[in-house]
Protein backbone atom coordinates (compact mmCIF):
# COMPACT_ATOMS: atom_id res chain seq x y z
CA UNK A 1 0.00 0.00 0.00
CA UNK A 2 1.43 3.08 -0.76
CA UNK A 3 0.72 7.00 1.05
CA UNK A 4 0.83 10.26 -0.80
CA UNK A 5 3.35 12.24 0.71
CA UNK A 6 1.92 15.76 0.37
CA UNK A 7 4.18 19.16 1.15
CA UNK A 8 3.24 21.64 3.48
CA UNK A 9 1.39 23.64 3.42
CA UNK A 10 -1.81 21.52 4.41
CA UNK A 11 -4.32 23.40 4.77
CA UNK A 12 -5.07 26.06 2.17
CA UNK A 13 -6.78 29.18 3.74
CA UNK A 14 -8.61 31.55 0.40
CA UNK A 15 -6.94 34.59 -0.46
CA UNK A 16 -6.16 36.30 2.71
CA UNK A 17 -7.07 39.98 1.07
CA UNK A 18 -10.24 38.85 0.44
CA UNK A 19 -10.68 37.28 3.39
CA UNK A 20 -9.71 40.61 5.32
CA UNK A 21 -12.06 42.70 3.88
CA UNK A 22 -15.06 39.84 4.08
CA UNK A 23 -14.38 40.46 7.61
CA UNK A 24 -14.20 44.11 7.63
CA UNK A 25 -17.47 44.10 5.94
CA UNK A 26 -18.84 41.88 8.11
CA UNK A 27 -17.80 43.81 11.06
CA UNK A 28 -18.91 46.62 9.56
CA UNK A 29 -22.78 45.07 9.56
CA UNK A 30 -23.76 46.52 13.36
CA UNK A 31 -23.02 49.80 13.14
CA UNK A 32 -24.54 50.09 9.47
CA UNK A 33 -27.43 48.43 10.86
CA UNK A 34 -27.78 50.96 13.94
CA UNK A 35 -26.87 53.99 11.50
CA UNK A 36 -30.08 52.65 9.27
CA UNK A 37 -32.25 52.62 12.49
CA UNK A 38 -31.55 55.91 13.91
CA UNK A 39 -31.11 58.22 10.34
CA UNK A 40 -33.24 55.95 7.76
CA UNK A 41 -32.57 54.28 4.54
CA UNK A 42 -30.39 57.01 3.29
CA UNK A 43 -27.26 54.88 5.05
CA UNK A 44 -27.54 52.30 2.64
CA UNK A 45 -28.91 53.64 -0.16
CA UNK A 46 -25.45 55.59 -0.05
CA UNK A 47 -23.49 52.27 0.85
CA UNK A 48 -24.85 50.42 -2.03
CA UNK A 49 -23.97 53.79 -4.28
CA UNK A 50 -20.80 53.75 -3.45
CA UNK A 51 -19.70 50.49 -3.77
CA UNK A 52 -21.05 50.37 -7.32
CA UNK A 53 -19.27 53.49 -7.73
CA UNK A 54 -16.34 52.38 -6.42
CA UNK A 55 -16.28 49.01 -7.94
CA UNK A 56 -16.96 50.78 -11.94
CA UNK A 57 -13.98 53.02 -11.26
CA UNK A 58 -11.58 50.13 -9.81
CA UNK A 59 -12.30 48.17 -13.03
CA UNK A 60 -11.95 50.97 -15.42
CA UNK A 61 -8.58 52.18 -13.91
CA UNK A 62 -7.15 48.75 -13.74
CA UNK A 63 -8.26 48.44 -17.55
CA UNK A 64 -6.78 51.72 -18.09
CA UNK A 65 -3.57 50.56 -16.50
CA UNK A 66 -3.65 47.31 -18.64
CA UNK A 67 -3.94 44.99 -15.24
CA UNK A 68 -6.23 42.32 -14.56
CA UNK A 69 -9.70 43.62 -13.95
CA UNK A 70 -11.08 40.72 -11.85
CA UNK A 71 -8.21 39.93 -9.27
CA UNK A 72 -8.86 43.65 -8.17
CA UNK A 73 -12.65 43.98 -8.00
CA UNK A 74 -12.93 40.82 -6.38
CA UNK A 75 -10.75 41.21 -3.38
CA UNK A 76 -13.27 43.41 -1.65
CA UNK A 77 -11.02 46.42 -1.14
CA UNK A 78 -12.65 48.62 -3.15
CA UNK A 79 -16.32 48.05 -1.34
CA UNK A 80 -14.51 48.32 1.81
CA UNK A 81 -12.86 51.76 0.81
CA UNK A 82 -16.61 52.45 -0.16
CA UNK A 83 -18.63 51.08 2.52
CA UNK A 84 -16.53 53.17 5.10
CA UNK A 85 -17.01 56.12 3.15
CA UNK A 86 -20.42 56.00 2.89
CA UNK A 87 -21.20 55.12 6.48
CA UNK A 88 -19.42 58.56 7.34
CA UNK A 89 -22.12 60.48 4.78
CA UNK A 90 -25.26 62.48 5.89
CA UNK A 91 -27.97 60.47 5.32
CA UNK A 92 -29.38 62.79 2.54
CA UNK A 93 -26.36 64.11 0.65
CA UNK A 94 -26.73 64.22 -3.06
CA UNK A 95 -25.95 61.35 -5.14
CA UNK A 96 -23.68 62.97 -7.01
CA UNK A 97 -21.30 63.80 -4.13
CA UNK A 98 -20.84 60.02 -3.42
CA UNK A 99 -19.88 59.06 -6.69
CA UNK A 100 -17.56 61.79 -6.46
CA UNK A 101 -15.90 61.01 -3.39
CA UNK A 102 -16.10 57.46 -3.90
CA UNK A 103 -14.03 58.05 -7.49
CA UNK A 104 -11.40 59.94 -6.02
CA UNK A 105 -10.60 57.71 -3.24
CA UNK A 106 -10.50 55.17 -6.00
CA UNK A 107 -8.86 56.96 -8.63
CA UNK A 108 -6.80 59.56 -7.46
CA UNK A 109 -5.95 58.41 -3.62
CA UNK A 110 -5.55 54.64 -4.33
CA UNK A 111 -4.70 53.99 -8.06
CA UNK A 112 -2.89 56.61 -9.11
CA UNK A 113 -0.26 55.81 -5.57
CA UNK A 114 -0.02 52.26 -7.74
CA UNK A 115 -2.87 50.79 -6.06
CA UNK A 116 -3.58 48.06 -3.14
CA UNK A 117 -0.73 48.17 -0.81
CA UNK A 118 0.76 51.04 -2.15
CA UNK A 119 -1.15 53.98 -1.34
CA UNK A 120 -0.15 56.23 1.37
CA UNK A 121 -3.38 57.72 2.53
CA UNK A 122 -6.49 55.48 2.99
CA UNK A 123 -8.43 56.23 0.25
CA UNK A 124 -11.59 56.56 1.79
CA UNK A 125 -10.72 59.44 4.50
CA UNK A 126 -9.48 61.46 1.21
CA UNK A 127 -12.78 60.71 -0.77
CA UNK A 128 -14.33 62.42 3.00
CA UNK A 129 -12.15 65.31 3.09
CA UNK A 130 -12.19 66.10 -0.26
CA UNK A 131 -16.26 66.11 0.24
CA UNK A 132 -15.95 67.93 3.52
CA UNK A 133 -13.71 70.68 2.50
CA UNK A 134 -15.02 70.71 -0.85
CA UNK A 135 -19.01 71.40 -0.03
CA UNK A 136 -19.10 72.25 3.83
CA UNK A 137 -22.79 72.91 3.70
CA UNK A 138 -24.00 69.50 2.10
CA UNK A 139 -21.74 67.50 4.38
CA UNK A 140 -22.93 69.07 7.57
CA UNK A 141 -26.43 68.82 6.54
CA UNK A 142 -27.13 65.49 9.23
CA UNK A 143 -30.77 64.23 10.08
CA UNK A 144 -31.62 63.86 13.69
CA UNK A 145 -31.70 60.42 15.30
CA UNK A 146 -35.12 58.77 15.02
CA UNK A 147 -36.40 59.62 18.22
CA UNK A 148 -35.61 63.27 17.86
CA UNK A 149 -37.00 63.06 14.41
CA UNK A 150 -40.08 65.19 13.68
CA UNK A 151 -40.46 63.93 9.81
CA UNK A 152 -38.84 60.70 9.24
CA UNK A 153 -38.91 59.76 5.89
CA UNK A 154 -39.80 56.88 4.16
CA UNK A 155 -37.82 55.02 1.80
CA UNK A 156 -38.96 56.48 -1.37
CA UNK A 157 -38.88 59.64 0.05
CA UNK A 158 -35.03 59.49 0.73
CA UNK A 159 -34.69 58.14 -2.64
CA UNK A 160 -36.20 61.35 -4.17
CA UNK A 161 -34.21 63.74 -1.94
CA UNK A 162 -31.02 62.09 -2.28
CA UNK A 163 -31.32 62.11 -6.23
CA UNK A 164 -32.58 65.47 -6.84
CA UNK A 165 -36.07 65.28 -6.23
CA UNK A 166 -36.67 67.45 -3.40
CA UNK A 167 -37.98 66.75 -0.04
CA UNK A 168 -41.68 66.23 0.07
CA UNK A 169 -43.75 69.06 0.34
CA UNK A 170 -43.87 71.31 3.21
CA UNK A 171 -40.55 70.09 3.86
CA UNK A 172 -37.55 72.24 4.40
CA UNK A 173 -34.28 71.00 4.77
CA UNK A 174 -33.92 73.56 7.71
CA UNK A 175 -36.44 71.98 9.50
CA UNK A 176 -35.11 68.09 8.98
CA UNK A 177 -31.49 68.86 9.22
CA UNK A 178 -29.45 69.10 12.85
CA UNK A 179 -26.19 69.82 14.11
CA UNK A 180 -23.99 66.55 15.02
CA UNK A 181 -23.44 66.32 19.19
CA UNK A 182 -19.77 67.58 18.34
CA UNK A 183 -20.87 70.14 16.69
CA UNK A 184 -23.72 71.49 18.67
CA UNK A 185 -21.38 71.51 21.71
CA UNK A 186 -18.99 73.46 20.21
CA UNK A 187 -21.80 75.96 19.33
CA UNK A 188 -23.36 76.19 22.23
CA UNK A 189 -19.68 76.14 24.39
CA UNK A 190 -18.68 79.31 21.79
CA UNK A 191 -21.70 80.78 23.17
CA UNK A 192 -20.40 80.90 26.72
CA UNK A 193 -22.76 78.36 27.79
CA UNK A 194 -21.69 75.77 30.45
CA UNK A 195 -22.05 72.21 30.25
CA UNK A 196 -24.44 71.26 32.94
CA UNK A 197 -26.92 74.01 31.59
CA UNK A 198 -26.38 72.45 27.76
CA UNK A 199 -26.78 68.85 28.74
CA UNK A 200 -30.51 70.22 30.40
CA UNK A 201 -31.65 70.09 26.70
CA UNK A 202 -33.54 66.21 25.06
CA UNK A 203 -30.64 65.87 22.56
CA UNK A 204 -28.44 64.24 24.99
CA UNK A 205 -27.59 60.86 26.20
CA UNK A 206 -25.35 59.09 28.49
CA UNK A 207 -22.09 60.04 27.24
CA UNK A 208 -22.63 61.74 23.91
CA UNK A 209 -25.91 62.73 21.60
CA UNK A 210 -29.06 60.36 22.17
CA UNK A 211 -28.87 57.78 19.21
CA UNK A 212 -25.27 58.46 18.52
CA UNK A 213 -23.49 57.06 20.81
CA UNK A 214 -25.60 53.68 20.13
CA UNK A 215 -24.30 53.70 17.16
CA UNK A 216 -20.94 53.80 18.69
CA UNK A 217 -21.34 51.00 20.99
CA UNK A 218 -22.27 49.16 17.83
CA UNK A 219 -19.15 49.95 15.88
CA UNK A 220 -17.36 48.97 19.06
CA UNK A 221 -19.19 45.56 18.93
CA UNK A 222 -18.14 45.51 15.01
CA UNK A 223 -14.13 46.64 16.23
CA UNK A 224 -14.33 43.68 19.31
CA UNK A 225 -14.99 41.46 16.12
CA UNK A 226 -12.21 42.52 14.17
CA UNK A 227 -9.70 42.06 17.14
CA UNK A 228 -11.38 38.12 17.89
CA UNK A 229 -10.43 37.25 14.35
CA UNK A 230 -7.33 39.17 14.11
CA UNK A 231 -7.62 41.25 11.49
CA UNK A 232 -6.65 44.20 13.43
CA UNK A 233 -4.16 44.26 16.71
CA UNK A 234 -4.91 45.99 19.66
CA UNK A 235 -2.30 48.55 19.70
CA UNK A 236 -4.03 51.19 17.50
CA UNK A 237 -7.68 51.21 18.91
CA UNK A 238 -6.03 51.21 22.51
CA UNK A 239 -3.58 53.81 22.07
CA UNK A 240 -6.01 56.43 19.96
CA UNK A 241 -9.19 55.61 22.33
CA UNK A 242 -6.59 56.37 25.51
CA UNK A 243 -5.44 59.19 23.91
CA UNK A 244 -8.60 61.01 23.19
CA UNK A 245 -9.66 60.29 26.60
CA UNK A 246 -6.25 61.23 28.62
CA UNK A 247 -6.25 64.67 26.58
CA UNK A 248 -10.25 64.67 27.62
CA UNK A 249 -10.35 63.76 31.18
CA UNK A 250 -7.36 66.12 31.60
CA UNK A 251 -9.11 68.99 30.14
CA UNK A 252 -12.17 68.12 31.78
CA UNK A 253 -10.96 68.34 35.29
CA UNK A 254 -9.25 71.08 34.85
CA UNK A 255 -12.50 73.13 33.58
CA UNK A 256 -15.61 70.63 34.19
CA UNK A 257 -18.08 73.57 32.91
CA UNK A 258 -16.51 74.10 29.48
CA UNK A 259 -14.68 70.71 29.01
CA UNK A 260 -17.47 67.63 28.22
CA UNK A 261 -16.45 64.15 29.96
CA UNK A 262 -14.25 62.04 28.75
CA UNK A 263 -16.65 59.64 27.17
CA UNK A 264 -18.56 62.49 25.15
CA UNK A 265 -15.07 62.30 22.55
CA UNK A 266 -15.18 58.75 22.34
CA UNK A 267 -18.99 58.37 21.92
CA UNK A 268 -19.04 61.32 19.43
CA UNK A 269 -17.95 61.71 15.81
CA UNK A 270 -16.26 59.39 14.29
CA UNK A 271 -13.85 58.29 17.40
CA UNK A 272 -14.94 54.86 17.40
CA UNK A 273 -15.56 53.80 14.09
CA UNK A 274 -12.20 55.47 13.28
CA UNK A 275 -10.35 54.13 15.85
CA UNK A 276 -11.09 50.49 14.86
CA UNK A 277 -11.92 50.38 11.24
CA UNK A 278 -10.06 53.72 9.38
CA UNK A 279 -6.85 53.86 11.97
CA UNK A 280 -5.73 50.39 11.29
CA UNK A 281 -5.80 50.36 7.83
CA UNK A 282 -2.74 48.00 6.94
CA UNK A 283 -1.72 49.64 4.22
CA UNK A 284 -1.47 53.38 5.43
CA UNK A 285 -0.89 52.49 9.03
CA UNK A 286 2.20 51.72 11.05
CA UNK A 287 3.43 48.62 10.63
CA UNK A 288 5.34 48.16 13.72
CA UNK A 289 3.94 47.13 17.36
CA UNK A 290 5.89 50.23 18.42
CA UNK A 291 4.85 52.36 16.19
CA UNK A 292 1.10 51.63 16.12
CA UNK A 293 0.97 52.59 19.88
CA UNK A 294 3.12 56.03 18.91
CA UNK A 295 0.57 55.97 16.13
CA UNK A 296 -2.47 55.84 16.84
CA UNK A 297 -2.17 57.88 20.33
CA UNK A 298 -1.04 60.58 17.98
CA UNK A 299 -4.01 60.65 16.12
CA UNK A 300 -5.91 60.70 19.18
CA UNK A 301 -4.07 63.48 20.28
CA UNK A 302 -4.66 65.36 16.77
CA UNK A 303 -7.98 64.56 16.70
CA UNK A 304 -8.88 66.29 20.38
CA UNK A 305 -6.44 69.14 19.52
CA UNK A 306 -8.51 69.91 16.48
CA UNK A 307 -11.99 69.07 18.09
CA UNK A 308 -11.08 72.06 21.07
CA UNK A 309 -9.05 74.55 19.13
CA UNK A 310 -9.60 73.72 14.84
CA UNK A 311 -12.34 74.68 12.67
CA UNK A 312 -14.07 71.20 11.71
CA UNK A 313 -16.31 69.92 15.05
CA UNK A 314 -14.97 66.73 14.46
CA UNK A 315 -11.07 65.58 13.08
CA UNK A 316 -11.07 61.50 13.17
CA UNK A 317 -10.20 61.95 9.15
CA UNK A 318 -7.69 64.71 9.10
CA UNK A 319 -5.59 63.61 12.48
CA UNK A 320 -5.53 60.02 10.46
CA UNK A 321 -4.69 61.59 6.94
CA UNK A 322 -2.04 63.33 8.86
CA UNK A 323 -0.84 60.33 10.45
CA UNK A 324 -0.19 58.71 7.43
CA UNK A 325 1.73 61.08 6.42
CA UNK A 326 4.17 60.23 9.26
CA UNK A 327 3.51 56.61 9.18
CA UNK A 328 6.74 55.55 7.35
CA UNK A 329 8.88 57.75 9.28
CA UNK A 330 7.31 56.28 12.16
CA UNK A 331 7.86 52.52 11.21
CA UNK A 332 11.48 53.60 10.33
CA UNK A 333 12.42 54.96 14.03
CA UNK A 334 10.38 51.63 14.94
CA UNK A 335 12.06 48.83 13.41
CA UNK A 336 12.02 45.58 16.27
CA UNK A 337 16.06 44.46 16.26
CA UNK A 338 16.26 41.35 14.72
CA UNK A 339 15.84 38.15 16.86
CA UNK A 340 18.97 37.40 18.63
CA UNK A 341 20.72 40.93 17.88
CA UNK A 342 22.13 42.46 21.04
CA UNK A 343 21.68 46.00 20.59
CA UNK A 344 24.75 48.16 20.61
CA UNK A 345 25.40 50.67 23.31
CA UNK A 346 24.18 53.94 21.20
CA UNK A 347 20.75 52.88 19.57
CA UNK B 1 22.87 73.81 -29.11
CA UNK B 2 24.33 76.63 -31.49
CA UNK B 3 22.77 74.71 -34.61
CA UNK B 4 19.91 74.73 -33.53
CA UNK B 5 17.21 76.97 -35.13
CA UNK B 6 14.79 79.27 -34.19
CA UNK B 7 11.86 76.46 -34.29
CA UNK B 8 13.85 74.35 -31.89
CA UNK B 9 13.49 77.16 -29.38
CA UNK B 10 9.77 77.66 -29.64
CA UNK B 11 8.92 74.23 -29.45
CA UNK B 12 11.26 73.94 -26.54
CA UNK B 13 9.71 76.92 -24.58
CA UNK B 14 6.03 76.09 -25.85
CA UNK B 15 6.17 72.42 -25.25
CA UNK B 16 9.29 70.33 -24.28
CA UNK B 17 11.15 72.33 -22.07
CA UNK B 18 8.35 74.31 -20.42
CA UNK B 19 9.24 76.24 -17.67
CA UNK B 20 5.65 75.21 -15.45
CA UNK B 21 5.27 71.82 -16.87
CA UNK B 22 8.62 70.25 -17.97
CA UNK B 23 11.44 71.83 -15.43
CA UNK B 24 8.72 72.81 -12.99
CA UNK B 25 10.55 75.78 -11.98
CA UNK B 26 8.22 79.23 -10.53
CA UNK B 27 5.79 76.77 -8.78
CA UNK B 28 5.28 79.73 -5.79
CA UNK B 29 3.12 82.13 -8.54
CA UNK B 30 2.10 79.05 -10.53
CA UNK B 31 -0.20 77.39 -7.20
CA UNK B 32 -0.78 80.16 -5.63
CA UNK B 33 -2.15 82.87 -8.09
CA UNK B 34 -4.07 80.71 -10.57
CA UNK B 35 -7.37 80.33 -8.91
CA UNK B 36 -8.81 82.02 -12.09
CA UNK B 37 -7.88 82.25 -15.32
CA UNK B 38 -7.58 86.00 -15.76
CA UNK B 39 -5.14 86.22 -12.64
CA UNK B 40 -3.32 83.27 -14.04
CA UNK B 41 -3.08 85.01 -17.41
CA UNK B 42 -2.10 88.51 -15.87
CA UNK B 43 0.61 86.90 -14.24
CA UNK B 44 1.75 85.09 -16.94
CA UNK B 45 1.73 88.02 -18.93
CA UNK B 46 3.58 89.75 -16.41
CA UNK B 47 6.24 87.23 -16.05
CA UNK B 48 6.69 86.86 -20.03
CA UNK B 49 7.33 90.41 -19.72
CA UNK B 50 9.82 90.50 -17.29
CA UNK B 51 11.83 87.02 -18.86
CA UNK B 52 11.78 88.61 -22.42
CA UNK B 53 13.53 91.77 -21.17
CA UNK B 54 15.80 90.47 -18.61
CA UNK B 55 16.90 87.74 -21.38
CA UNK B 56 17.74 90.13 -23.95
CA UNK B 57 19.82 92.22 -21.68
CA UNK B 58 21.22 89.48 -20.05
CA UNK B 59 22.58 88.65 -23.59
CA UNK B 60 23.72 92.21 -24.54
CA UNK B 61 25.80 92.53 -21.49
CA UNK B 62 27.07 88.46 -20.83
CA UNK B 63 30.49 89.37 -22.66
CA UNK B 64 31.13 92.50 -19.50
CA UNK B 65 29.69 90.29 -16.89
CA UNK B 66 32.84 88.73 -14.94
CA UNK B 67 31.81 85.23 -14.27
CA UNK B 68 32.30 85.66 -10.30
CA UNK B 69 29.32 88.37 -9.99
CA UNK B 70 27.22 86.77 -12.74
CA UNK B 71 24.43 85.92 -10.33
CA UNK B 72 24.08 89.17 -8.57
CA UNK B 73 24.11 91.39 -11.87
CA UNK B 74 21.40 88.75 -13.50
CA UNK B 75 19.33 89.51 -10.00
CA UNK B 76 19.71 93.02 -10.32
CA UNK B 77 18.33 92.79 -13.87
CA UNK B 78 15.61 91.07 -12.95
CA UNK B 79 14.80 92.89 -10.05
CA UNK B 80 14.51 96.30 -12.24
CA UNK B 81 12.39 94.92 -14.75
CA UNK B 82 9.99 93.41 -12.06
CA UNK B 83 9.56 96.75 -10.37
CA UNK B 84 9.28 98.50 -13.82
CA UNK B 85 6.56 96.28 -14.60
CA UNK B 86 4.77 96.18 -11.29
CA UNK B 87 5.00 100.16 -10.92
CA UNK B 88 2.98 100.16 -14.64
CA UNK B 89 0.72 97.20 -13.38
CA UNK B 90 -0.20 99.74 -10.53
CA UNK B 91 -0.94 101.87 -12.79
CA UNK B 92 -2.73 100.65 -15.80
CA UNK B 93 -4.68 97.38 -14.24
CA UNK B 94 -4.78 98.67 -10.65
CA UNK B 95 -7.42 96.00 -9.66
CA UNK B 96 -5.79 92.82 -11.11
CA UNK B 97 -2.57 94.71 -9.29
CA UNK B 98 -4.43 94.68 -6.10
CA UNK B 99 -5.55 90.85 -6.22
CA UNK B 100 -2.34 89.48 -7.32
CA UNK B 101 -0.57 91.51 -5.15
CA UNK B 102 2.12 90.09 -3.12
CA UNK B 103 3.66 87.61 -6.22
CA UNK B 104 4.71 90.58 -8.74
CA UNK B 105 7.11 91.72 -6.77
CA UNK B 106 8.07 87.41 -6.24
CA UNK B 107 8.22 87.63 -9.61
CA UNK B 108 12.44 88.88 -8.97
CA UNK B 109 12.38 85.29 -7.33
CA UNK B 110 10.85 83.22 -9.97
CA UNK B 111 13.39 80.38 -10.86
CA UNK B 112 12.74 80.02 -14.39
CA UNK B 113 13.51 83.51 -15.52
CA UNK B 114 17.13 83.50 -13.75
CA UNK B 115 17.47 79.89 -15.14
CA UNK B 116 16.62 81.28 -18.49
CA UNK B 117 19.30 84.22 -17.57
CA UNK B 118 21.89 81.41 -16.46
CA UNK B 119 20.94 78.76 -18.75
CA UNK B 120 20.65 80.41 -21.96
CA UNK B 121 20.76 84.00 -22.30
CA UNK B 122 24.40 84.39 -20.62
CA UNK B 123 25.77 82.13 -23.66
CA UNK B 124 23.76 82.76 -26.51
CA UNK B 125 23.26 85.84 -28.94
CA UNK B 126 20.97 88.72 -28.50
CA UNK B 127 18.32 87.42 -31.22
CA UNK B 128 18.70 84.00 -30.07
CA UNK B 129 18.26 84.98 -26.20
CA UNK B 130 14.83 87.02 -27.38
CA UNK B 131 13.26 83.95 -28.95
CA UNK B 132 13.98 82.12 -26.48
CA UNK B 133 12.70 84.59 -23.67
CA UNK B 134 9.53 84.79 -25.35
CA UNK B 135 9.05 81.16 -25.81
CA UNK B 136 9.67 80.42 -22.36
CA UNK B 137 7.32 83.25 -20.84
CA UNK B 138 4.89 82.70 -23.45
CA UNK B 139 4.69 78.31 -22.80
CA UNK B 140 4.25 79.56 -18.82
CA UNK B 141 2.03 81.89 -19.00
CA UNK B 142 -0.39 79.23 -21.38
CA UNK B 143 0.03 76.63 -18.32
CA UNK B 144 -0.61 79.05 -15.68
CA UNK B 145 -3.79 80.37 -17.85
CA UNK B 146 -5.09 76.91 -18.44
CA UNK B 147 -4.12 75.53 -14.75
CA UNK B 148 -6.42 78.86 -13.59
CA UNK B 149 -8.82 78.33 -16.44
CA UNK B 150 -9.39 74.61 -14.98
CA UNK B 151 -9.12 75.73 -11.37
CA UNK B 152 -11.72 78.38 -11.98
CA UNK B 153 -14.53 76.00 -13.73
CA UNK B 154 -13.91 73.12 -11.39
CA UNK B 155 -14.22 75.89 -7.97
CA UNK B 156 -16.77 78.63 -9.19
CA UNK B 157 -18.15 77.19 -12.74
CA UNK B 158 -17.06 80.06 -14.25
CA UNK B 159 -14.45 80.87 -16.90
CA UNK B 160 -12.81 84.41 -17.58
CA UNK B 161 -14.52 85.85 -14.53
CA UNK B 162 -13.71 89.37 -13.92
CA UNK B 163 -11.85 89.92 -17.40
CA UNK B 164 -12.56 93.03 -17.24
CA UNK B 165 -10.25 94.47 -14.53
CA UNK B 166 -7.40 93.17 -17.36
CA UNK B 167 -9.13 94.04 -20.86
CA UNK B 168 -11.80 96.69 -20.08
CA UNK B 169 -15.02 97.46 -19.61
CA UNK B 170 -15.57 95.74 -22.90
CA UNK B 171 -14.14 92.25 -21.98
CA UNK B 172 -17.06 91.79 -18.92
CA UNK B 173 -19.20 90.03 -21.05
CA UNK B 174 -16.32 87.70 -21.72
CA UNK B 175 -17.38 85.92 -18.47
CA UNK B 176 -18.81 82.49 -18.96
CA UNK B 177 -20.80 80.73 -17.09
CA UNK B 178 -21.80 76.61 -16.05
CA UNK B 179 -24.90 77.79 -14.91
CA UNK B 180 -26.11 78.82 -11.71
CA UNK B 181 -26.93 75.49 -10.38
CA UNK B 182 -23.28 74.44 -10.51
CA UNK B 183 -21.90 74.07 -7.20
CA UNK B 184 -18.25 74.92 -7.23
CA UNK B 185 -15.90 71.97 -5.79
CA UNK B 186 -13.78 74.28 -2.99
CA UNK B 187 -11.37 72.31 -2.53
CA UNK B 188 -10.05 73.14 -6.69
CA UNK B 189 -9.49 77.12 -5.32
CA UNK B 190 -7.61 75.72 -2.48
CA UNK B 191 -4.01 75.16 -2.36
CA UNK B 192 -4.22 71.53 -2.63
CA UNK B 193 -6.46 72.23 -5.98
CA UNK B 194 -3.11 73.76 -7.81
CA UNK B 195 -1.29 70.62 -6.38
CA UNK B 196 -3.71 68.24 -8.05
CA UNK B 197 -4.42 70.18 -11.03
CA UNK B 198 -0.67 70.76 -11.76
CA UNK B 199 -0.05 67.06 -11.28
CA UNK B 200 -3.35 65.84 -13.72
CA UNK B 201 -1.64 68.54 -16.23
CA UNK B 202 1.99 66.88 -16.05
CA UNK B 203 0.14 63.70 -16.64
CA UNK B 204 -1.66 64.28 -19.51
CA UNK B 205 1.80 66.23 -20.99
CA UNK B 206 3.41 63.14 -20.64
CA UNK B 207 0.30 60.54 -22.00
CA UNK B 208 0.66 63.26 -24.89
CA UNK B 209 4.31 62.59 -25.42
CA UNK B 210 4.25 59.06 -24.64
CA UNK B 211 1.85 58.88 -27.65
CA UNK B 212 4.06 60.77 -30.06
CA UNK B 213 6.52 59.24 -29.66
CA UNK B 214 5.93 55.50 -29.43
CA UNK B 215 5.12 54.88 -33.50
CA UNK B 216 8.74 55.94 -33.81
CA UNK B 217 9.91 54.18 -31.01
CA UNK B 218 12.57 52.26 -33.02
CA UNK B 219 14.04 55.71 -33.92
CA UNK B 220 16.82 56.88 -31.03
CA UNK B 221 15.19 59.29 -28.81
CA UNK B 222 16.61 62.44 -29.52
CA UNK B 223 14.46 64.57 -27.76
CA UNK B 224 16.22 67.51 -25.39
CA UNK B 225 16.77 66.37 -22.05
CA UNK B 226 15.23 68.96 -19.75
CA UNK B 227 17.44 70.59 -17.08
CA UNK B 228 16.96 69.86 -13.49
CA UNK B 229 14.71 71.60 -11.39
CA UNK B 230 16.50 73.71 -9.54
CA UNK B 231 14.24 75.54 -7.30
Amino acid sequence: MRFVSITSPHSERPNSVTMTMLWVIIALAPGGVAMTWYFGWGIVIHMLLASAAAVIAEALVMKLRGRPVMPAVSDLSAAVTALLLAIALPPLLPWWLTVLGTVFAIVVAKHLYGGLGYNPFNPAMIGYVLLLVSYPVEMTAWLPPIMLNQHPLDFAQTLTAIFGGGLPAGLQWDALTMATPLDEMRNQLNQNRMISEIRQSTLWGDFGGRGWEWVGNWYLLGGLILLYKRVISWHIPVSMLGAVLVMAMLFHFLDQESHPFGLFHIFSGGTLLGAFFIATDPVSAATTKKGQLIYGACIGFITYIIRHWGGYPDAVAFAVLLMNMAAPTIDYYTQPRVFGQRSTGDD
Amino acid sequence: MATSSYGRLIKDGLWSNNQALVALLGLCPLLAVTNTAVNGLGLGIATLVVITLSNVTVSVIRNWVRPEVRLPVFVLVIASFVTAVELSMNAWFHELYKILGIFIPLIVTNCAIIGRAEAFASKNSLDRSLVDGLAMGIGFTLALTVLGALREMLGMGTLFSQADLMFGEIASGLTLSLGDEFKGMLLAILPPGAFIGLGFMIALKNIIDKRLTQPRKAETVTAARPEPAAG
